[in-house]
């Protein structure tokens, strides 16, 4: 597979008030490669290190050693911000922070205007952008009167009409209710299988997890745990021991094995706990 | 005696105008004191604005609200006292940290309480164990502190007043699994010290589910439900037709019981779960 971002030995640590505060090193001799078209979801207690990682992806922090490269360009040379950020578009935790026009369309112009688009390419670009996050109805609507979920598909879309070729999201559920929390997981999800984009997205709940491919968890600036969603949940104790835990339906098929059930424990999600239990139950 | 009443509270926002929406609707609530409530419904639903009217912040378009059984608006000079009384911490508290040493901004409260200096310190050294915070934080600027940290200060802010109603927004939103668990058992350790009673808003249905002794669930301006958590979370079908999310554990209990398991509808939690589908499924081995 094609690597598409790559983290070599990568630290990086905040700078202190004064030359006496030295900090601790926030990411502590990361080395990652993510794959083109890959779903990759970043997990770990907060400090972890997870959203420092996200900002190295798209030179907002640059390597206080090692490198990051982004397909093939290395974050620490000047030169190639402005083309890394063309690559790799970043959504952030609070929608109200990330939105800068009054209309919806508008603000999703507002990425491809910079890179000076024409403006017949930019019109096809938004329509197409916001269709495809499911906004499209709501074009010339007023941000500020949007829900929470929506205002995070829009500053998707915004994504989108730059056509980067990865998105990096960092908690983009966090501040938002149940129903939010399912419309832009289900956008992030539809926009990497029907149209190949890398995914990288950090987030505390575990059911969104479960549904990536890949599941790196962090833990004190360093990769703690490395694997598909089954390989990495099923680690319950390893889990725990970072402050972090599994889905709940993963904790019932554990805690009924552990009670001399016998039951399949490498389960993800609602279905496959209930297949499990039932399966038990008929035998 | 119920320590919060609402009768018939409505609030209009816009009043007057042709865009004039109701934002809570003849609203009819007795919460008993020492409870536990947890408060859900989705964005939009009048969550916040409910919560803002129980101290104070605003004024009811219609109807009345009563702390320990008098109306709040009966003397507006009065309104200072309530605020008092009935602590509100927003979610996101750690945005409004703004003094210049952590002390100082716990100590804000008490010291718009006109209480003496000894009584001020002692609040505060109080209200930062409740929050766990240590002694050598207390002298550092907050903006030095981590972001768990500047919560548990800007929580320990409220509590610093001893509130006898303290009403939390979202208190544990943006925190990894274990920061939750703190923030919630700060809550009850206060809980416990103080006698209050407490009411959380949170989307988060796990967090009620641990520690709620009563869930009001809001939708579209109106009460829906204020019963029990169990007896609310047996209505979890209804739950998610309003757009909740329930507990994975219930959605799990409950299908499992229309495939034919003798289950309890109203499980909550995997303990629970687990305790209930033992016995079954050891039956099932033999």
């Amino acid at each position: 597979m094609e690597k598409i971002i790559e983290y070599k030995d990568v630290t990086f640590r905040y700078e202190g008030e004064d030359e006496a505060h030295i900090l601790p090193l926030t990411i502590n001799g990361v080395t990652l490669n993510l794959e083109k078209g890959s779903f990759v979801a970043v997990l770990g207690r907060n400090g972890s290190g997870k959203s420092t990682l996200a900002k190295l992806t798209n030179a907002i922090h640059l390597p206080e050693s090692g490198q990051v490269l982004v397909e093939g360009l290395d974050t620490r040379d000047e030169k190639n911000t402005d083309l890394i950020r063309r690559k790799v578009g970043m959504v952030f935790q609070n929608p109200d922070n990330q939105i800068v026009a009054t209309i919806v369309e508008d603000d999703v112009a507002f990425g491809p205007e910079n890179l000076g688009i024409e403006p017949k390419e930019i019109r096809r670009r938004v329509d197409d952008a916001l269709k495809a996050v499911g906004m499209y109805d709501f074009r010339l609507a007023e941000p500020h009167k949007l829900s929470g979920g929506q205002k995070q598909r829009v500053a998707i879309a915004g994504i989108l009409a730059m056509q980067t070729d990865s998105i990096v999201l960092d908690e983009p559920t966090a501040m938002l209710d149940p129903i939010g929390r399912r419309e832009v997981l289900s956008t992030v999800l539809r926009l990497n299988r029907e149209r190949g984009i890398t995914v990288l997205m950090i987030t505390h709940f575990m059911e969104e997890a479960a549904q990536a491919e890949r599941v790196i968890v962090l833990d004190k600036g360093k990769v703690f745990l490395d694997g598909s969603p089954r390989d990495v949940f099923t680690q319950s104790e390893a889990l725990k021991r970072c402050g972090l835990d599994v889905p709940q339906a993963t904790g019932l098929a554990k805690a009924l094995a552990d009670s001399g059930i016998k039951i399949k424990t490498d389960v993800l999600n609602e279905e496959e706990c209930i297949d499990a239990i039932l399966t038990a139950y008929k035998e | 005696m119920s320590i919060i009443r609402l009768e018939n509270v409505t609030h209009n926002y816009g009043d007057g105008t042709p865009l004039c929406v109701s934002a809570i609707k003849d609203i009819n609530i007795e919460i008993e004191s020492g409870e536990l409530v947890g408060i859900i419904g989705h964005t939009g639903s009048g969550k916040s604005t409910l919560i803002q009217h129980l101290n104070g912040l605003l004024s009811p378009t219609k109807g009345r609200v009563f702390i320990e059984g008098e109306d709040i608006w009966q003397n507006k000079k009065n309104i200072k006292n309530v605020r008092f009384k009935v602590g509100l911490c927003f979610q996101y508290p750690e945005y409004q940290l703004f003094e210049e040493t952590v002390f100082k901004d716990i100590a804000f409260g008490p010291k718009n309480m006109n209480l003496s200096e000894d009584e001020i310190k002692l609040r505060v050294l109080e209200a930062a164990d409740f929050v766990g915070l240590s002694r050598d934080l207390l002298e550092k600027s907050p903006f030095d502190l981590s972001g768990g940290e500047k919560r548990r200060a800007a929580i320990a802010g409220v509590m610093a007043m001893k509130p006898k109603i303290l009403v939390l927004d979202e208190p544990t939103a943006g925190l990894d699994p274990r920061g939750k668990e703190s923030i919630l058992n700060m809550i009850l350790r206060y809980k416990k010290a103080t006698g209050a009673t407490v009411l959380l808003v949170t989307h988060n249905m796990e967090d009620v589910a641990r520690i709620a002794t009563k869930i009001l669930v809001m939708n579209r301006a109106q009460v829906l439900m204020y019963d029990t958590v169990k007896n609310v979370f047996a209505h979890s079908e209804e739950l998610e037709k309003i757009g909740l999310a329930v507990p994975q554990i219930t959605r799990i209990c409950r299908e499992l019981k229309k495939r034919g398991l003798a289950l309890d509808e109203s499980i909550y939690t995997v303990d629970e779960a687990c305790a209930a589908l033992l016995p079954l499924l050891q039956k099932g081995v033999r």
